[in-house]
């Protein structure tokens, strides 16, 4: 349900960077973490951006997985469940090394052809 | 017409984080700790505040800012604590949002009036999910889960388990009554987010609540030693 929440972040990020020009793709890197569904995320980028410069655009979302590191351990790995103590030592000092983002990648624009492309 | 890709890498949330940064700035002038309430609607967080804050935190100048969607029945409830009570409505303007964000938070200061509050608690509207995305500038997050919830939501919902200094599992009062394994949730709550504090409360009945009640008393001191 934060999908909508972070769709119209992602819109205003989109728009800011658009500056004034038409929003054709927008690219968003999603931690595994951030439980995004990307379904619902496109649903709300399309509903909320009617009217605006991102009317239109097409979502492309990319799922980081989670990896989790263990300090002592020197080691590191995925995870599915949302476990956050090291499988080995049972410790606690246990840093994320991925799956925590959730940025605009970038967009892509319609710009107008100049007639010295060359 | 021709199309362009431009590079962005930013975090969608940075203008929500902008925001808090400004409010954490103004809270900290004015010397105030904040702490930011969140929880799924109905697991108590207005009658656990009504039973902390009900005999009046001694030497604390406390306040209470109400997140609610709509109407003011929380706010209400507590006008008769000697507290000030400042209620936010995310409807008024908002868009009904299910949560608050820093910006939100920052149109309702001047209600809440800095200058004369040590500690303020903010309410956040009754949510499990957005409240955890959103920080408002608060110097520590707490939420509340509550035993008729079931023992599997820090698995659900580990994002706001994560993004919490303390759980507060309150109506502890009705373990007898339903199917909630206590040793479970306390396996899964350190398994998600490991050493967070966990207090058991029942607002119903006041038991737990002075540890509560304790921890909030000397946040200001610990808060103002991590600074």
């Amino acid at each position: 349900m934060h999908e909508m929440s972070i769709a119209s972040a992602v819109l205003d990020t989109a728009a800011r960077h658009a500056a004034g020009r038409r929003v054709t793709v927008v690219r968003v890197r999603a931690g595994q973490l951030r439980q995004v569904v990307p379904d619902s995320l496109a649903f709300y980028i399309e509903l909320l951006g009617r009217g605006g410069p991102c009317e239109g655009a097409r979502l492309e979302m990319e799922v980081v997985p989670a990896r989790l590191r263990c300090a002592p351990c020197a080691r590191d790995w995925a995870i599915d469940v949302p476990a956050f103590r090291c499988p080995q030592c049972g410790g606690a000092e246990v840093s994320v090394l991925a799956g925590e983002e959730l940025e605009v990648e970038s967009i892509e624009v319609e710009q107008e052809s100049t007639a010295c492309t060359a | 017409m021709h199309r362009v890709k431009v590079r962005v890498v930013e975090d969608a949330l940075d203008a929500n984080n902008t925001i808090a940064k400004a409010n954490r700035e103004d809270f900290d002038r004015h010397g105030v700790t904040v702490v930011n309430l969140m929880s799924a609607p109905g697991a108590g967080k207005t009658t656990l505040l009504e039973r902390v804050l009900g005999p009046g935190m001694p030497g604390l100048r406390t306040g209470v800012l109400e997140g609610d969607v709509q109407g003011s029945l929380d706010a209400d409830r507590l006008a008769h604590l000697h507290v000030n009570v400042t209620q936010l409505n995310t409807g008024g303007g908002f868009g009904g949002e299910c949560h608050l964000d820093a910006n939100m938070v920052r149109s309702a200061l001047p209600a809440v009036g800095l200058e004369d509050l040590d500690l303020l608690i903010i309410e956040n509207v009754g949510n499990l999910v957005c409240p955890a995305e959103f920080r408002v500038g608060e110097d520590v997050r707490m939420m509340v889960s509550s035993v008729a919830e079931g023992a599997d939501k820090p698995l659900k919902y580990p994002l706001m388990f994560r993004a919490c200094e303390l759980v507060v599992l309150n109506k502890i009062d009705l373990l007898p009554y339903v199917d909630f394994d206590l040793e479970k949730f306390r396996y899964w709550v350190d398994q998600v987010h490991p050493g967070v504090a966990v207090m058991e409360t029942s607002a119903r009945t006041g038991e737990g609540v002075d540890e509560l009640r304790a921890w909030l008393a000397t946040l200001p001191e610990r808060a103002g030693a991590a600074v």
